[in-house]
């Protein structure tokens, strides 16, 4: 089957006004020269070199690339955890420094509290901010609402399904009303169809609230789905490969996996991800193990 | 085989009524050991309990000999024609059979203490619970802060660490001459016995706790706007909390092994004073007892313990099914009968 795709270069027009007006608004998250070394026992390791990149008020942007290509190590930054080697980022135009609720976090491996409800895990960082009573309560069961799990306020985090708990994080990150909200591969442990769900979900909520999203993901369909733009990295030392518009119209649906655009971005994608050379360096040398004659393919 | 009839299956949970079934015997198994080597004559019995003394002028009724004595001393009596003693096999008076241990668990707190002035045996027990209860106390309102701090500053844990992990290789009972020197001779000295004992380890361990709490869970609490005093109060202490329950659950387990050396250091008091009486007396039934009696606190404080602990921490045991342990699915069951029988008579 060949057919003839486009260049995921190519946008149509509704697109590229879209990314006019997408360019045209304030510049929110601001990543200069973004450095970060580790020193290990053998020397220091390189896992950010000179990683520059700008993302838009209430754009969606993700970043991919091979594991070992620092996204992980950049999310950590950008949310504080880790401070860089060198650069800055600003948010907002001001210099970031440690860890802030305007940046808010959903980490992979859910990261709820064990010994809270659903609702009090949501009023954690209200607690922090120094709230309480039922003014807390109730803005708790608005985020609550919001991911749809009114039904399950007062369920123990054990209690819940992986989705529903990544879906508890996402309204606890949100009710702090961050600036940005910083997403570290969090769908990465559920299972196919859970996972579906959830970027329906999550393109929901972001469609609804004032929010810009930056996601970390290795799954490229996913990426593709979601995003505005994708950033992508290459490993080793983790830089700035290549910054790719999403030429695929919004809103989106399943249905655009098999649009032509959606395609050739996903193959820009794999090139970029897998090079070729290394497709064929991975090719196993399989030794027949059987005799038997019958032809299975 | 269905797999619910395997017995043998490696890390394989066993089904309700198997695990039922090993609880009891592992407590039926040692005491029918026991009641073979007490109720059956051909099993051990070393000595001869003597009915009849006949000729043997040192012989006593009721006295116990051993066979081979009795045995030469009848051979004698044989050879000089003389009236033979008449005996039956009977084990050492150290070993008394199980109704008798069974009984003197009962009559031990019924039969009055022999001078004026010595304590009941509950009143020996009370003592001794006294002595663990300040002794664990004292050494949790140290020690565990200290651990907590320890598991979560590495500062704390560089700091504190190599002196406790050198100090808790010294044996508790070492100390008994300097703290009687130190601190007098009455309870004192005791309570530090249990306290030295219990708090080197509970340092490392509540430690070790506290730093297995999963680091994600803080940066998490970062990220929501926790600053640093929130961090360890909202954070650390609430997530390590049913863990540290557990900890000192088994610390407090500690604490009672220290118990009979603490005792004897200084005036000897408590249960401990109540087991060398009554082995001084000889009353064998009644040392047992007292040693199975402190047994049965540790284990059923441990259980009471248990038990609150599933109702401090519902989040821990929120979809918890079969898991539970069959003792502590007993007591629950046992308490709910009590509180059914309880609400019976109340409303009657």
């Amino acid at each position: 089957m060949n057919i003839d795709l486009p260049s995921y270069l190519d946008q149509s027009e509704a697109v590229k006004k879209r990314f006019d007006e997408l360019k045209k608004r304030e510049v929110l998250l601001d990543v200069q020269n973004l450095d970060k070394d580790y020193i290990t026992r053998k020397g220091s390791v390189t896992a950010l070199n000179k990683v520059n990149f700008k993302a838009f008020r209430r754009e969606f942007i993700s970043v991919i690339g091979p594991s070992g290509c620092g996204k992980s190590t950049l999310i950590r930054i950008l949310a504080g955890l880790e401070d860089p080697t060198g650069g800055q980022v600003l948010l907002d135009g001001e210099p970031i420094s440690g860890p802030c609720p305007q940046r808010g976090m959903v980490f992979q491996n859910y990261t709820l509290f064990p010994w809270r409800t659903v609702k009090k895990n949501v009023m954690f960082g209200l607690e922090m901010a120094g709230g309480s009573g039922t003014e807390i309560e109730s803005e708790a069961k608005q985020w609550i609402d919001l991911v749809g799990l009114s039904k399950f306020e007062n369920a123990y985090p054990n209690q819940l399904s992986g989705g529903m708990k990544q879906r508890v994080a996402i309204a606890r990150a949100l009710a702090n009303k961050p600036r940005i909200l910083l997403m570290d591969e969090p769908f990465g442990a559920l299972d196919a169809q859970t996972r579906a769900n959830m970027q329906s979900h999550l393109l929901q909520i972001w469609k609804n609230i004032n929010i810009t999203i930056l996601f970390i993901t290795h799954d490229l369909d996913e990426a593709i789905y979601l995003s505005d733009r994708i950033l992508v990295l290459k490993a080793h030392p983790g830089e700035v490969q290549e910054v790719i518009e999403v030429p695929v119209s919004r809103p989106r649906s399943p249905e655009q996996f098999l649009n032509p655009e959606f395609i050739a971005t996903k193959n820009r994608l794999e090139e970029l991800i897998h090079p070729k050379s290394d497709k064929e360096s991975e090719e196993l040398n399989i030794v027949r193990m059987t005799n038997v004659n019958d032809n299975i393919e | 085989m269905s797999s619910g009839s395997n017995w043998f299956a490696i890390r394989k949970e066993l089904t309700p009524s198997q695990s039922t079934f090993l609880t009891g015997l592992s407590f039926l198994l040692p005491v029918l050991l026991w009641c073979a080597v007490s109720y059956v004559p051909w099993i051990w019995h070393p000595m001869v309990e003597i009915q009849n003394k006949g000729d043997v002028s040192y012989f006593r009724e009721g006295r116990l000999v051993k066979k081979d004595v009795f045995q030469r001393e009848n051979n004698k009596m044989l050879e000089a024609g003389k009236t033979l003693a008449l005996g039956k096999p009977a084990n050492p008076i150290y070993l008394p059979p199980p109704h008798q241990v069974a009984k003197a668990m009962y009559t031990g707190f019924t039969t009055k203490p022999r001078r004026k002035g010595e304590p009941w045996l509950h009143e020996s027990l009370l003592h001794s619970a006294k002595i663990i209860f300040w002794g664990f106390t004292l050494s949790s309102l140290i020690g565990v802060p200290l651990g907590i701090l320890a598991g979560c500053y590495s500062f704390f844990k560089k700091l504190f660490e190599p002196f406790i992990e050198f100090f808790r290789y010294l044996p508790a009972p070492a100390f008994g001459a300097l703290a009687v020197a130190i601190l007098g001779i009455y309870d004192a000295p005791k309570v530090s016995i249990i306290f030295i004992g219990t708090f080197f380890q509970q340092v490392l361990v509540i430690s070790n706790t506290t730093s297995k709490l999963e680091v994600s869970l803080i940066e998490a609490a970062q990220t929501l706007g926790a600053n640093r005093i929130q961090m360890l109060t909202r954070v650390v202490i609430p997530g390590i909390l049913p863990n540290l329950y557990k900890d000192l659950r088994i610390l407090l387990g500690w604490a009672w092994t220290y118990l009979i050396v603490a005792e004897i250091v200084g005036t000897s008091t408590g249960i401990t004073w109540f087991i060398n009486q009554q082995a001084k007396y000889r009353i064998y039934e009644n040392v047992y007892a007292a040693i199975f009696m402190i047994g049965f606190i540790g284990l059923a404080t441990d259980l009471i313990l248990g038990w609150i602990g599933d109702r401090l921490f519902p989040w821990e045991n929120a979809r918890k099914g079969t898991q539970e342990g069959v003792l502590s699915r007993m007591f629950s069951s046992i308490t709910k009968y009590l509180r059914s029988l309880t609400s019976k008579t109340a409303s009657s």
